[in-house]
Parts: structure tokens; C-alpha cells; sequence
């Protein structure tokens, strides 16, 4: 009891500390985190391992890029502190972590858009709705539909070449589950590509080429593609920082999470980095192309992992 | 007379057909190669070699990769040298053609074949969870020298076949036992072979990714490794992991990563072809 009191005040200290990042009289503190999962979430969680690290130069961070399901398994087994991922984890996970008496927290960390494009020489797009989405996408598209005008009949008399992430990708899985309605099921004759940059370079260089990927990557490439507003039914939204983050862009944009391990959230270096994570994600996620959530959402993400450190320590 | 006109249009035409092709390879060859120095060479400085990992791709560094690399490098050796090595000098020297001797056969070089996912799968089931590794670099050596054993194997039965039996039978002759022949005949003489077909293979393991992810290697290590029980990366996956990164800098990186490998595999390739020559001209 008195040792988990001794706990409980070092994590408390800690978290103070984190929060006057820019006082002098910091505890040092040292150890290992490993983190391990999503690759989406890598250059987000490298780039505040990176900063931390400015902070912390004894704490040995290392990320691993095993995918959203990959990390989970490693997580379940108790061999992360940290998984990263692209989406909520699945019930199958959840057992997996029941199995062996894994607790944890997840928290979302940022926003990943995914954004819609064809080629610039392409005029006739203006913008696209979920139902033409839904329709070019399905499974049963395939070989049926072929060309512009069975979209949208004043479009083109045109074939239509459609670019897509790899079957194994998070992206993939959750632009299905949201266009088509079930994850994981599309038409299979696309051109697809685990590498997001292959997938430039292909609408870059066909006019009559449609796809999806990471926002990330039209922000990188703004002059050779074109970005399509997609209509819910409110109307055309171009995905912006602004319509992501107030949610009018949708539902082409997903939330991306850390779980944390409850045996890990006892030790003060994990407790000062999840801390770290939340009060540096908003400025850190727009460097690398990601869009911040709300700041009111950060604080209130603190609080909870406060309780959620607290409730696990006096156990 | 018509028909000796044609035979020999045939065959002109076969010499160029096989001179365009021997050409394809190098010539696609020579334009990755140029491409890949245009695009990373300005790159290349000692601080790209000395930095740690970074978002931003001017920053960021293959300082741990590299390390890591050559850590699996030497341990992926000293498990795969001695094991490959005696397996084959077994297989040639002592064991008796049957059908088993055969079937081992069959089966060593049909390994040679098996995709390197495939060896990181059984190095993650047995070394990092049965034996309880980890993603350390024991068990991601250990996994590389599964991957390379048979190689090794099928270089070192070559080297040892190539041995002229007049050595063999002079040793014998003279009284010699059949290790006494192994070890001070037959090795020697084939040892410029077994040392080309080692460094080959280990060069083969510096450029692997897929088994060693598998296995749990990682994208970001901010430390270089100090222990074989120490996490670490290797340059493959950095490359590849900044293959897949939107901003057009770590492409640049991702090049000069690229420059960085294929200058330590070349390097090993040179010296094997000069180990192999200075031997040869020995035998000689």
C-alpha cells in the first residue's frame, strides 16, 4: 500500500512536471518503451519520440511497424507498452488481451483524411458523391462499370482507371467499411499498391485516373493531382484541416489511437510520454500532415489518462 | 548452297539476338544505379551516416540502421559459417550416396528456394517466442543464418567437389587419416571457393527486410545496439520505411540509404572475387 502511495505521487509529480515542460528542475527520468503497430501512426509517434527524447535523453523509445493487427498481437501478448492504431481494436483483440489479463487505454491521438483525387487535365469532376463512391467501388462494379458516364452522365464516354491502397492496408479497410458499407469488400480490378507514393505517380500520369489515400500524400503533391470534394449528402467538403477537424468532411476521415498497457502506465517514463503525446500531438501531427483534434479534446484525453493511471496504480 | 547461306544468317542473327539481351540486364541496370546516385548522392555526408532517425528528413540519419546491420552481419556469420561449413564437408566427404544422402540433398537445395518471409515466420514462431528472444538481434541473426545455411551449404559441397582427387589420393597414400586429408588438404585447397560462397551469402543477408520485420525489428531506434539482446533496426527497413513517407525528402534519403547498401554489398562481393583469384592463383 505504501509503495503504490510512493508510485501514485512519483506518476503525479510527473505529470506536473510534463506540464511546465519549459521549467528547469525536471526529474530525469530513464527506461525503455517499446511501442510497436500501426504505420500510419509511426510518424506521428517517431516524431514526438524524437522531441521527447530532447526531454528525456535516457529513455529509450523504440517503434516498430508490424500494422494495426500485427501490434495488437504483440500487445495482447504483453510484449508492447504502446500499440499504435489505425482504428479501435477489435473484439478479437479484446479477448486476446482479456486471455492473458492485459488491461489498457486507448486514446486518440489525431485525425488521418483521406482524400479522393484524379488528374488535373480531368475537367469534367467537380466533385463526387458517397453513392457514385459506392457505386464505382463495390464489389459488384466489377466489369460493370467501366466508364465515366455510368457515374454521372454528362462525364465522359471515357474508361475509367481506378488507384487504390493494398488490400492490407488500414486505409483500404476503412475506406470499404465507410463507402461500401463492409470492410474489406470491393471490386478487385483496381490498380492497388501498398506504397501510397506508387499511387501518385499513376493518377499523375493518366487523365482518366481515379483514387484514394492519405491526405499526407496530396499535400505533398498538390500541383500533379486534384483533389474531389465528396458530398454526404450536405453538400461538396474538400478535406481541409479546418472540415476534418469540425467533422463536416465526412466520413472519409478516421481518428487514430495509442493503447496503452495498464502494468506499463505505472512506470513515471510511460506516464511522462503519454502526457508528452497529448500535449505535443496537435503541433506535431500538423508537421507531418495529419490534422490535430480539437484542443478542449487533448485536455479533456489528459484527464482521462490521469484517472485511468490513478485507478490502475491503487490497485 | 542456298541452305549453308541461311544456317549462317541463323546464326548471325542468334550472336546478336543474345549480345541485346546480355545487354537488357546491364544496361537496366546501369540506369537504376545512375538514377539512384543522382537522386541521393548530394545527399550523402557524414552526418546523414552519424544522425539518429528523424521526421524531418534533412535531420534524419542511418546512424543506428547502419550498426545494426553490420551487428547482424557478423553474428548472422559466426552462427551460419560453422554449421554451414561442417554440414557440407559431411555431406561430401563422409556420407555415403544413397537414397537418404539424396533426399538431404533434394531437400537443402530446395530450401535455398524458400522465400525469406517464410524463414522469418518460423524465426519469429521458434526463436523470438519459444525460446522467448524477442525481436532482438539474436533472434533476428539466428533467423538470417536459417536463411543463408543452405547457400553456404551448396557454395561449400561446390568448393569441396572442385578439389582434384589427386590430392586426396596423394594424402592418402601417404598415410594420412581422413580428417588429417580433410583438414589440411581438401579445406585449403577449397577454401577460396568456401570463403566467395560465404561472403555471397552473408551479403545476401545485409540486404534482407521481410524475415527480419517479421521477426520484430524495428523502424525507430534512437540507440545503437550494445548487446546481440538489444532491439534494433537494419538499413533495408529504413529505406523501406522511407520509401513510403509522403515528403519528397526522405525519397532523397531513401536513396542515399540505398548508395550506403549497395556500396557495403558490392564492397563484400569485391572481396570475395579477390579472395577467390589470390587462391586460385595459388592452386596454380
Amino acid at each position: 500500500m505504501k509503495k503504490n502511495n510512493v508510485l501514485f505521487l512519483a506518476a503525479l509529480s510527473l505529470i506536473f512536471a510534463a506540464c511546465n515542460s519549459k521549467s528547469t528542475d525536471k526529474t530525469t527520468l530513464s527506461g525503455s518503451i517499446k511501442i510497436d503497430g500501426s504505420s500510419t501512426v509511426y510518424p506521428l509517434t517517431e516524431a514526438v519520440a524524437e522531441e521527447f527524447r530532447a526531454e528525456q535523453p535516457k529513455v529509450d523509445i523504440t517503434i516498430g511497424v508490424s500494422g494495426t493487427g500485427g501490434g495488437f498481437k504483440k500487445f495482447g501478448r504483453g510484449e508492447t507498452d504502446i500499440s499504435d492504431a489505425s482504428r479501435l481494436i477489435k473484439d478479437s483483440e479484446i479477448e486476446l488481451c482479456k486471455e492473458k489479463n492485459i488491461h489498457y487505454h486507448g486514446i486518440p491521438v489525431a485525425y488521418d483524411g483521406m482524400a479522393v483525387l484524379v488528374n488535373p487535365a480531368n475537367h469534367w469532376v467537380k466533385d463526387i458523391t458517397v453513392e457514385e463512391l459506392k457505386k464505382i467501388w463495390e464489389p459488384e462494379a466489377q466489369n460493370v462499370i467501366k466508364k465515366w458516364n455510368q457515374i454521372r452522365a454528362e462525364w465522359p464516354n471515357e474508361e475509367i482507371h481506378l488507384y487504390g491502397p493494398g488490400v492490407a492496408s488500414g486505409t483500404y479497410d476503412y475506406f470499404t467499411e465507410v463507402i461500401v458499407g463492409k470492410s474489406g469488400s470491393s471490386r478487385g480490378d483496381f490498380t492497388a499498391s501498398e506504397d501510397d507514393n506508387v499511387l501518385v505517380q499513376g493518377i499523375k500520369g493518366d487523365k482518366f485516373a481515379l483514387g484514394f489515400f492519405g491526405l499526407a500524400y496530396y499535400e505533398e503533391n498538390k500541383e500533379s493531382l486534384k483533389l474531389v470534394p465528396v458530398d454526404n449528402g450536405n453538400g461538396p467538403v474538400s478535406p481541409t484541416f479546418e472540415t476534418i477537424k469540425n467533422k463536416t468532411y465526412s466520413p472519409l476521415s478516421r481518428p487514430i489511437y495509442i493503447y496503452v498497457n495498464s502494468t506499463a502506465a505505472q512506470r513515471p517514463e510511460v506516464v511522462a510520454f503519454v502526457n508528452f503525446y497529448l500535449k505535443s500531438a496537435s503541433v506535431l501531427s500538423k508537421e507531418i500532415g495529419y490534422i490535430p483534434l480539437a484542443d478542449e479534446l487533448y485536455a479533456e484525453e489528459l484527464k482521462k489518462f490521469e484517472t485511468f493511471v490513478n485507478t490502475t496504480t491503487k490497485k | 548452297m542456298h541452305n549453308t547461306k541461311k544456317n549462317r544468317l541463323i546464326d548471325k542473327s542468334f550472336q546478336f539476338w543474345g549480345i541485346g539481351n546480355t545487354f537488357i540486364g546491364i544496361v537496366l541496370l546501369a540506369i537504376f544505379i545512375g538514377y539512384i546516385v543522382y537522386l541521393g548522392a548530394s545527399r550523402l555526408s557524414f552526418d546523414f551516416l552519424s544522425s539518429l532517425p528523424s521526421r524531418f528528413p534533412d535531420k534524419s540519419g542511418i546512424y543506428t540502421a547502419m550498426v545494426g546491420s553490420v551487428w547482424i552481419m557478423f553474428l548472422t556469420a559466426i552462427f551460419a559459417i560453422p554449421i554451414g561449413v561442417s554440414a557440407a564437408i559431411y555431406l561430401e566427404e563422409y556420407q555415403k550416396k544413397n537414397r537418404f544422402a539424396n533426399i538431404l540433398e533434394i531437400n537443402i537445395s530446395n530450401l535455398a528456394g524458400v522465400p525469406s518471409i517464410i524463414y522469418g515466420l518460423l524465426g519469429l514462431q521458434v526463436f523470438s517466442r519459444t525460446i522467448g528472444l524477442g525481436g532482438n538481434l539474436l533472434a533476428g541473426a539466428l533467423t538470417l543464418s536459417l536463411l543463408i545455411l543452405p547457400i553456404i551449404i551448396v557454395a561449400t559441397r561446390e568448393a569441396l567437389k572442385a578439389v582434384p582427387n589427386l590430392i586426396k589420393d596423394a594424402s592418402y597414400a601417404l598415410g594420412a587419416t581422413k580428417w588429417q586429408t580433410i583438414r589440411h588438404q581438401i579445406l585449403p585447397a577449397a577454401s577460396g571457393g568456401i570463403m566467395t560462397g560465404i561472403i555471397l551469402s552473408i551479403s545476401r543477408a545485409v540486404g534482407e527486410a521481410a524475415p527480419l520485420i517479421v521477426v520484430g525489428a524495428l523502424a525507430y531506434v534512437p540507440f545503437v545496439p550494445t548487446s546481440p539482446m538489444d532491439d534494433f533496426s537494419v538499413l533495408p527497413i529504413q529505406i523501406f520505411n522511407w520509401i513510403s513517407r509522403p515528403q519528397a525528402g526522405f525519397i532523397v534519403n531513401a536513396a542515399a540509404g540505398i548508395i550506403v547498401l549497395l556500396v557495403i554489398t558490392f564492397s563484400m562481393n569485391l572481396v570475395a572475387i579477390l579472395i577467390r583469384n589470390k587462391f586460385e592463383k595459388k592452386m596454380n
